[in-house]
């Protein structure tokens, strides 16, 4: 297995690090194209894998409301930009759910060193699910974690910009479990369903739609908890 | 870094041929108004904008960006 270069990470009020990156949207350049507006960039293990396909899938119902915070979203991952943009056509055959925002194709991984998305003790070769928050100053806002097999709470995430931008607009910070409306983020019963961890070969592949899972396709299965 | 506007052989592609176009018909736009005119996302906008200027095809004048000779020449304009 090679070897991860472990670079120091980019921490809270650090700007952040420029780059130029082609992505499923063409080639672009950090923070230039971004000007004036605030970035989630989110890394995520590989394409065609299930926990990453539901937070793609997050992330495009709620794009309109980050999109209303003046929010551009922008995924990335070690994969090729024909192997993202086959992922998103999947996604979209699949579901019916365009991906509207670029994703990375950061194939040598040179972006994911520059944010210290790469967490060898997670995995040597994947990006960890990581979470940029820039503002429009191109300054780190905010960051955040999470492992492999974990998928994100995407409504966290925009109500962390809420947070944010709150707390720049009015000069205040907002106490835990703090949202900017009464509203309720309800959950149903799809929330409460797991991932059955995806087949390694071609015959466990297609053995996957005979049992009694909940496909999407042959990556994406999921199951309730007895 | 692979281009999206403009072709190896320096030629533009058939989207930045449009986009050329526009802001021939609208003589001269910023990249917001062209992002407001198109309904794309401004950071690609401005990518395309840019990859459009350094290829020779436009110049830019107070943050607005208007066709040059060489764009001209290949709208027949």
């Amino acid at each position: 297995m090679e070897e991860v270069k472990v670079v120091s990470m980019p921490r809270i009020g650090d700007p952040a690090p420029s780059f130029q990156a082609m992505t499923t949207m063409g080639p672009i350049k950090f923070p230039d194209d971004f000007k004036g507006q605030w970035v989630v960039l989110f890394s995520h293990p590989a394409d065609f894998t299930p926990v990453c396909s539901t937070e793609f899938l997050g992330f495009a119902k709620l794009n309109q409301e980050f999109q209303k915070r003046n929010v551009q979203l922008v995924g990335l991952s070690v994969d090729s930009v024909f192997s993202h943009i086959a992922w998103a056509m999947n996604l979209k055959e699949k579901t019916g759910i365009e991906i509207p925002f670029p994703i990375i194709a950061d194939s040598d991984g040179k972006v994911a060193s520059l944010f210290g998305m790469l967490h060898p003790g997670e995995s040597s070769t994947f990006t960890v699910r990581a979470v940029f928050v820039i503002d429009p100053n191109a300054r780190i806002r905010a960051i955040i974690y999470y492992p492999l097999s974990a998928g994100r709470n995407i409504r966290e995430i925009l109500r962390l910009v809420d947070a944010l931008q709150t707390a720049d607009k009015y000069s205040v910070a907002t106490p835990a479990d703090w949202v900017p409306t009464p509203q309720t983020w309800e959950f149903s019963e799809e929330n409460t369903k797991v991932i059955v961890p995806p087949p390694t070969t071609y015959e466990e592949a297609m053995e996957r739609f005979k049992a009694n899972y909940e496909c999407i396709d042959w990556y994406l299965c999921k199951k309730k908890l007895s | 870094m692979k281009q999206g506007c403009v072709s190896p052989d320096g030629k533009p592609s058939e989207r930045a041929m449009k986009l050329l176009q526009l802001i021939h018909e609208k003589k001269g736009l910023t990249p917001e108004e062209v992002a407001s005119l198109t309904g794309r996302p401004l950071f690609q906008v401005r990518s395309s904008l840019r990859e459009l200027y350094e290829a020779g095809f436009l110049e830019e004048k107070e943050g607005k960006y208007f066709l040059t000779e060489k764009a001209q020449e290949f709208l027949k304009v």
